[in-house]
C-alpha cells in the first residue's frame, strides 16, 4: 500500500481533507497587535509539555508522605535525565501560568470576547482557575518543608470564607491539618481531575477559536485588514515560538534547576519569611496589608471575598461589554483593565522585596 | 377576751422576738464562720511588729512551701496559735521551743522530714535522709565538731520563705545553686578560717558547664551539687572525682579507666579528669589539647621519644586528617549546591564522617591510636565518598551546560530552518498572488 492509497483509505473514514480543506480556508488578521495572538498557542504547547513530563515522571513518583520526597530526590539523582524532565515540568508550569495571564490581558484590552465569544472567554477564564488549582496542587507533592507550609497556608485562606470555608478546608485537607492524606487527595486532583477537566474545556475552548476564527481589535472592525493563512504560515510561526519555548525551558532546567528542598516535617517550625508561588503572592500581599477588622468583619475575610467576587466578575465580562465600539465602556474597561494589572504587577514586586 | 389594742401588741411582741432570734442566728452563722478559719496569733502579731526582724517571719511565710502545704507556725516552733496572748501563746507548757539554736537547726527540720511515715502525707517521693546525708558532709562533721559558721539547712533554704526546689524562685532551683553557695564559698573572709580557696564561683561562671546552665538554659547541665552532692556535701577526692564526671560522662570515663593513664595517674596521686580538664573552670575541650604541639596538655607530662608522646601525636594528626577531610568534602558539596545541585543525600551521608570524628575524640581517652584509628578509618571513607559525590555533582554540572550548549546550537538551527521555510513559503504565495494579479 503506497502513501497516497493509505491517504485516500484514512480520507475514506475520518474525512481528513475536508478537514483539510478547512484548515486551509481559516486565516488570521494582520496588523499591529498580531503578536498577542500566538500567547494561546503558546500556553496550549507549555501544558502539552505539562502533560508529557507529568507523565514520565509518574513513572517514578510515589504519592505518600513517606516516599513523595524520597521519590522525587530519586528522580532527580538516579534516573536518567530526571532532573531534567522534573524541572522542565517546574519551569513550563511557572511559564505555562505567566503565558497564560498574557493571553488574558491581550483578549481583555483586546475586546476579543465580544459576541459571539462569549464561551470562548467564559471557557478561558475556567482554564485560568484550572491551571491555578494545578499549580497549587502541583506544589506539594515534592512534599518539602516550603511546599508543606505554602500548602497550610493557601489551605487555612480557603478556610476563612465564611460558610463554606471550614468544609473545604477540610475537604481539600482531607481532615483538620495538613498531612499524607492532603498530599494524595492533592496528586489525585493533579493527575486525574484536572486534566480531565482541563482536555475537556480545551476542547471547548479550542473548538470555538475555530468557530469563530481570531478576533479582529474593535478599532480595526470596519478597516481593510490584511490575512495570513493559519496552515501553514500562522502555523509554522507558532511553530518558531514552541521550539524557541523548548529552548528556554532546556536552559532554565540546566542552569536553574528547580531545588528540591529538605523533606517536610509537620513537627518543624514554619520557615521564615515563607511565600507563596509567585502567582499567588499579589492576593496573599494584599491580605496582609489589610487591616484586622473591617466595620464588624475580618479584614482577610473581606479580602477573600473581594477576589472570589473579582473572579466571578471575570466571567460576566463578555455579557457587560457587549458592544466593542461604545468608546466609553471601551475608556472604561481599558482604565480597569490597566489598574487591575498595575495592581498585580506592583503588589508581586513589593511581596518579593518585603 | 383580748381588746384590739392588746392583739397589736401581742403582734407587735411577736415580730420583735422573730427579729431577734433572726439577728441571733446571723451572728451565729458569721461566728461559726469565722471560727472554721484556722487561727493563727503569731502571724496575727508578728506581722504588727515595727521591728522588721521579727516580723519579715510572718511575711515571708506566706510563700513559704510549708504553709502551702498546711503548716503553720507551731508545727515547728510549738506553742499555742489559738492563744491571744503572747504569753499564751509561747507557753513552754504548749511546747513552744523558739528559734532554734544553729547546732540544733539540722534536727529541727529532720523531726519531720527524717521522719517516712509523717512525709508521705505531704510528699511521698521525697527522700528522709536529708539529716542522715548531711552529717556526713564536712558542713554536718564541722557543726558536729562546734563550728557554727557552716551551712545548716537554712542557709541553702532559706527560712520561712522556703520554696519547693522546682520554684524558679528558690534558692535550691538548678540555675540559682551556684550564687547559693557563692554567698559563703565566694567570701574570701568567711572562707579564710577554713583554709580553702574561695574563687569556685568565679571559675564556674567561666566553664562549658555555666554556659550550658546559663546561656542554654540547661537546666540538666551540672552545678555545684552535682558534683559535690547537696545534703551530703564533701569536695570529690582524687580517687572519686573520675566517678563524679563519670555520672555523665560515662565513655569518656569507662575508656580512661582502661587506658594506660589511669595506673600512672593513680601512681602519680593525679586527679583523673581533673588534671586535664581541670575542676571549677572546665573549658569546651579543643583538639589544641591533644598532641606534641606547643599548647597541648599531653607535653605537659610526655617527653619526645617516649611512647605517650608518639601517641599523642599520632592520635592528633589521625583527628586533623579526618577534620581537613570533612572540610574538604563539605566544601566540595557546598558548591555543588550553590550550583543548583541536588546534594542533600551526600551531605546527610557525610553525618557518618562527623559522627566518626565525635566519636574519635571520645576515644583518644583510651590513649591507644589503634583505637582511634578503628573510626577514623571508617570517618575518612565516608568523607571522600562525600567528595567524591560532590565531584561527580560538579561534572554533571558541566555535563549539563555542555549539553545544554549542544542543544540550543540544534535548537536555533531548527527554528531557522523553519523560518527560511516560512519565507520561502510567502516568496510563493506572493508570487502566485502577482500571477494570479496578472
Amino acid at each position: 500500500m503506497n502513501i497516497a492509497a493509505l491517504t485516500a483509505w484514512l480520507d475514506e473514514r475520518l474525512s481528513i481533507s475536508t478537514l483539510a480543506a478547512m484548515a486551509q480556508k481559516k486565516e488570521v488578521p494582520v496588523h499591529r497587535h498580531s503578536i498577542w495572538y500566538y500567547f494561546g498557542g503558546m500556553t496550549l504547547f507549555l501544558f502539552t509539555v505539562q502533560v508529557v513530563t507529568g507523565i514520565l515522571l509518574l513513572l517514578y513518583y510515589r504519592p505518600s508522605a513517606e516516599n513523595a520526597f524520597e521519590s522525587v530526590q530519586f528522580i532527580i539523582t538516579e534516573v536518567k535525565f530526571g532532573w531534567l524532565i522534573r524541572s522542565i515540568h517546574s519551569w513550563s508550569a511557572n511559564l505555562m501560568v505567566a503565558t497564560l495571564f498574557v493571553h488574558m490581558f491581550s483578549v481583555f484590552f483586546l475586546r476579543a470576547y465580544y459576541p459571539p465569544r462569549e464561551i470562548t472567554w467564559v471557557s478561558g477564564v475556567l482554564l485560568l482557575f484550572i491551571v491555578i488549582c494545578f499549580g497549587f496542587s502541583g506544589y506539594l507533592l515534592p512534599w518539602n518543608k516550603l511546599a508543606f507550609f505554602a500548602t497550610k497556608v493557601g489551605t487555612e485562606i480557603a478556610g476563612v470564607i465564611p460558610i463554606i470555608g471550614r468544609p473545604m478546608l477540610r475537604f481539600l485537607r482531607g481532615g483538620d491539618d495538613v498531612t499524607g492524606a492532603t498530599l494524595t487527595r492533592f496528586f489525585g486532583f493533579h493527575v486525574a481531575v484536572l486534566p480531565a477537566t482541563a482536555t475537556v474545556l480545551i476542547g471547548i475552548h479550542v473548538l470555538m477559536v475555530q468557530l469563530h476564527g481570531m478576533s479582529v481589535p474593535p478599532d480595526l472592525i470596519d478597516k481593510p485588514v490584511k490575512k495570513m493563512k493559519f496552515v501553514p504560515n500562522f502555523l509554522l510561526r507558532d511553530l518558531i515560538g514552541w521550539i524557541l519555548a523548548i529552548g528556554v525551558l532546556a536552559a532554565l532546567a540546566a542552569l536553574f534547576p528547580w531545588e528540591l528542598g529538605e523533606k517536610a516535617d509537620a513537627f518543624a517550625p514554619a520557615p521564615a519569611g515563607i511565600k507563596p508561588e509567585w502567582y499567588f503572592l499579589f492576593m496573599f500581599q494584599t491580605l496582609k496589608y489589610l487591616p484586622a477588622k473591617i466595620w464588624i468583619i475580618d479584614g482577610e475575610v473581606v479580602g477573600i471575598m473581594a477576589f472570589n467576587l473579582v473572579a466571578l466578575l471575570l466571567f460576566i465580562v463578555p455579557f457587560v461589554d457587549r458592544s466593542p465600539q461604545n468608546k466609553r465602556r471601551r475608556l472604561v474597561f481599558n482604565l480597569v483593565g490597566v489598574v487591575a494589572l498595575l495592581f498585580i504587577v506592583v503588589m508581586t514586586i513589593v511581596g518579593y522585596v518585603t | 377576751m383580748c381588746t384590739h389594742r392588746e392583739m397589736k401588741a401581742l403582734r407587735d411582741v411577736t415580730s420583735s422576738v422573730r427579729c431577734a432570734i433572726m439577728a441571733f442566728l446571723t451572728l451565729l452563722l458569721v461566728f461559726t464562720l469565722a471560727s472554721a478559719q484556722k487561727k493563727s496569733s503569731c502571724i496575727e502579731c508578728h506581722a504588727r511588729l515595727d521591728d522588721s526582724k521579727l516580723s519579715a517571719p510572718a511575711k515571708l511565710f506566706d510563700n513559704d512551701i510549708h504553709r502551702a502545704r498546711g503548716l503553720s507556725c507551731n508545727d515547728c516552733h510549738g506553742g499555742d496559735p489559738n492563744s491571744d496572748t503572747k504569753e499564751g501563746a509561747k507557753d513552754p507548757s504548749k511546747g513552744f521551743l523558739g528559734k532554734p539554736k544553729t547546732v540544733d537547726i539540722p534536727a529541727y527540720c529532720g523531726k519531720c522530714h527524717s521522719d517516712a511515715n509523717l512525709m508521705k502525707r505531704f510528699n511521698p517521693s521525697l527522700r528522709v535522709d536529708q539529716e542522715r546525708e548531711y552529717y556526713s558532709s564536712v558542713h554536718g562533721k564541722l557543726l558536729r565538731g562546734g563550728e557554727t559558721k557552716v551551712a545548716t539547712c537554712i542557709s541553702c533554704h532559706s527560712v520561712h520563705g522556703i520554696r519547693a526546689i522546682s520554684d524558679p524562685l528558690s534558692s535550691v532551683y538548678a540555675s540559682n545553686v551556684a550564687e547559693t553557695c557563692a554567698t559563703c564559698h565566694a567570701s574570701a573572709d568567711y572562707m579564710r578560717s577554713f583554709g580553702i580557696p574561695s574563687d569556685q564561683y568565679t571559675k564556674y561562671k567561666t566553664s562549658v558547664h555555666a554556659a550550658a546552665l546559663y546561656e542554654k538554659q540547661d537546666l540538666s547541665a551540672p552545678t555545684c551539687n552535682d558534683c559535690h552532692g547537696n545534703h551530703g556535701a564533701t569536695p570529690p577526692g582524687i580517687a572519686s572525682v573520675a566517678n563524679v564526671c563519670g555520672q555523665c560522662h560515662a565513655r569518656q570515663a569507662e575508656l580512661f579507666q582502661t587506658s594506660p593513664h589511669k595506673a600512672a595517674f593513680d601512681q602519680k596521686q593525679l586527679g583523673e579528669c581533673i588534671t586535664c580538664h581541670n575542676n571549677h573552670a572546665i573549658a569546651k575541650p579543643t583538639d589544641h589539647w591533644l598532641g606534641i604541639n606547643p599548647g597541648s596538655l599531653c607535653i605537659n607530662c610526655h617527653k619526645p621519644g617516649d611512647k605517650g608522646f608518639v601517641a599523642a601525636g599520632s592520635m592528633r594528626s589521625q583527628i586533623d586528617d579526618l577534620i581537613a577531610s570533612i572540610g574538604k568534602s563539605n566544601d566540595i558539596l557546598d558548591q555543588a549546591e550553590r550550583a543548583g545541585m541536588e546534594v542533600s543525600r551526600p551531605k546527610f551521608e557525610m553525618k557518618e564522617a562527623t559522627d566518626a570524628l565525635t566519636h574519635a575524640r571520645v576515644l583518644i581517652h583510651t590513649s591507644v591510636t589503634a583505637e582511634v584509628d578503628k573510626v577514623t578509618a571508617p570517618g575518612l571513607a565516608a568523607a571522600a565518598k562525600g567528595y567524591q559525590a560532590g565531584l561527580g555533582a560538579l561534572s554533571e554540572r558541566r555535563f549539563r551546560r555542555e549539553g545544554l550548549a549542544v542543544s540550543l546550537v540544534f535548537i536555533l538551527f531548527l527554528a531557522g530552518l523553519v523560518y527560511l521555510k516560512v519565507r520561502d513559503i510567502e516568496r510563493r504565495q506572493k508570487q502566485a498572488a502577482i500571477a494570479d494579479e496578472g
